[in-house]
């Protein structure tokens, strides 16, 4: 299971690499959205998917699965939408003050 | 008090939460928050003393033992990075009362300054490798609405640059701890360091090389180490002067405490391979640095450039990995961040002044301004290294921790490298301050007088930091001394 939520991942990140790696502005928003989804995932494969009940003590299971890594990733699931939600903000500021989204036309001189 | 050291993060973090009800007070605000900066220097000085009296303090949150719960530590070196974060932040708070204008501090202003430092405090004191995470985010957070905020063009298309970098490199760093989780089976860093051992001296070093060389990424990203520097002179560039200076003195500084810290008390076990790889990647940020802050003609651009040459400095120091090395890096870093606060403060009244930040237009200030001018030719040599001065005792006791590592090209770079950020420095002075008076725009608006109290503050602190070198050392060295034995540090969090 691990082995194959690897490759899930990987996948993830390769796909979310290439995005951000584009011109569009809002690609690269979606590739930032992939590649935390990745990160995500990842916390849950490091922690172990061995079978083993919710971690709610009312279940009276023998074991529980590791309830570390879902406490970590709601932290960082929180973290990155309130940053998700800036960046998205921000892009659609620069897109009505700077007139594009293409981030090759985005220089301009310092001066300005 | 046993939540003493909570403080340095509590009292910003309430007044955020005040500052945001009276947003539209500008008045009061100012009385606020420069109050509750002043108050947070206080409580942070005692600190200071008494982790200097009473060894470390260590605070279990909700009383769950040691590696269950979140621990958060304040030994010496974050003590002292604690205390000079709160001078720097109410030196920046004071200039921005004349500095930043109105309409940006209507905006939440002082309350993103705050939750700031709510973030780089929170960050120096922390124990726990995933709460480091969670004060950086709060730290970046709030960075990026002080970079954006009054949204010209230049600070959104700058900003976007800046967020992208951190939202890969935050992403890196929750890979980094879930890997080190899956390794170790804990986030707590005194548990992680004792697992590590364990784990090191089973012969398993490969994976913890990895996770190390990861880390030392994420934080050389944070911290703009060589290669991974290229967002820093853009994205500096962009804000108003203090929130510049917050910057350039603050948040690098975090990522080169934050990999202080990771490699003298977890990656300690094999000194090969990471500590090569962090003394070539300082090396080349210290040139890299130099061949920048030479090549600019523009005031902001030089010390923005001078800021990547001292966390090579600090990394050098750290990469040495002895007594003395670590302790002139301590000494550096803070001098570094007192002195970067001034100059950035004076480069921000000289661009209210001349109305331009390229050198080739400005001339002649000392005529109408000898005390900016005297107190930038103090700071300058400060930061050069100059006997008397802060930058001197850091920067020897550092080459001679690196030679006595027998790093012998990393100390000649470091020496030839002051000579060049000397160099570039006064090429601010001399073009700059001498030579034929012009007229400038700003010339009657600009509150030189008002605006001057911050800098001189600071450099005042940076000339007593060199001369009372004695008096600090005893502190300088207690905060080495844990880095070198990090044994220290497990005992006081474990309590074995």
């Amino acid at each position: 299971m691990e082995t194959l939520m690897s490759i899930l991942i990987g996948l993830f990140f390769a796909i979310g690499t290439y995005l951000i790696l584009t011109k569009s502005l809002l690609r690269i928003i979606l590739g930032t959205s992939i590649i935390s989804h990745g990160v995500h995932l990842l916390i849950l494969t490091m922690g172990g998917v061995k079978a083993g009940g919710p971690p709610l003590l009312g279940f009276e299971e023998i074991t529980f699965t590791d309830p570390i890594p879902q406490a970590l990733i709601l932290t960082a699931i929180v973290i990155n939408f309130a940053t998700t939600a800036l960046f998205l903000v921000l892009s659609y500021r620069a897109y009505k003050v700077i007139g594009t989204d293409n981030t090759e036309k985005m220089r301009g001189n310092e001066d300005e | 008090m046993i939540n003493f050291l909570l403080l340095p993060i509590l009292i910003p973090l309430i007044t955020g939460v005040l500052l945001m009800f009276i947003n539209k007070h500008v008045m009061l605000q100012r009385w606020v928050a420069s109050i509750s900066a002043f108050v947070t220097v206080i409580i942070a000085a005692m600190l200071a003393h008494k982790v200097h009296t009473e060894g470390i303090q260590t605070l279990n949150l909700s009383n769950w033992d040691a590696p269950f719960g979140i621990t958060l530590v304040s030994d010496m070196l974050s003590a002292l990075l604690v205390l000079t974060t709160s001078i720097i932040s109410f030196a920046c708070i004071i200039f921005s009362f004349r500095g930043i204008g109105q309409e940006r501090e209507k905006f939440n202003y002082y309350a993103s300054m705050s939750f700031l430092i709510v973030g780089v405090n929170g960050a120096f004191t922390t124990g726990d490798i995933f709460n480091l995470f969670v004060f950086f985010e709060v730290m970046l957070m709030s960075s990026y609405v002080l970079i954006v905020l009054g949204g010209t063009k230049i600070q959104l298309r700058e900003s976007i640059k800046y967020l992208l970098v951190n939202v890969i490199s935050s992403a890196l760093f929750v890979i980094a701890v879930g890997y080190l989780y899956s390794v170790t089976g804990t986030l707590n860093m005194a548990h992680l360091s004792e697992r590590i051992a364990s784990i090191s001296a089973d012969g398993q070093l490969g994976i913890i090389t990895v996770i190390g060389v990861l880390f030392m990424i994420v934080f050389g990203l944070k911290g703009a180490v060589f290669p991974l520097f290229f967002w820093l002179p853009g994205s500096y560039y962009a804000p108003p002067a203090p929130v510049m200076a917050i910057f350039g003195a603050l948040l690098t500084k975090v990522g080169v405490y934050s990999i202080t810290r990771t490699y003298s008390l977890l990656f300690y076990h094999e000194g090969g391979t990471i500590q090569t790889l962090l003394g070539v990647m300082a090396v080349l940020s210290i040139i890299l640095g130099v061949i920048g802050a030479i090549a600019y003609w523009d005031i902001k651009k030089i010390i923005i450039y001078n800021i990547i040459t001292a966390v090579g400095v600090i990394l050098a120091g750290v990469a040495s990995m002895n007594e003395d090395a670590l302790a002139g890096s301590v000494f550096y870093i803070i001098h570094d961040m007192i002195v970067k606060a001034a100059l950035f403060l004076l480069v921000g009244i000289m661009i209210a002044i001349t109305g331009t930040s390229n050198l080739k237009q400005i001339s002649g200030l000392i005529k109408n301004y000898p005390g900016l001018a005297w107190t930038f030719f103090i700071a300058s040599l400060a930061l050069a290294g100059i006997p008397p001065l802060s930058g001197f005792v850091g920067k020897l006791l550092l080459i001679k921790g690196v030679f006595d590592a027998e790093h012998y090209w990393t100390g000649a770079i470091v020496l030839m490298s002051s000579l060049f950020v000397l160099f570039s420095v006064m090429k601010i002075f001399i073009n700059g301050f001498w030579g034929k008076p012009l007229t400038y725009k700003g010339e009657e608006k600009a509150p030189v007088r008002q605006l001057m109290a911050a800098p001189v503050i600071l450099v005042i602190l940076a000339v007593v930091y060199g001369v009372g070198a004695d008096f600090v050392f005893p502190y300088i060295s207690q905060a080495a001394n844990i880095l070198v034995n990090p044994d220290l540090y497990i005992d006081a969090v474990l309590k074995e």
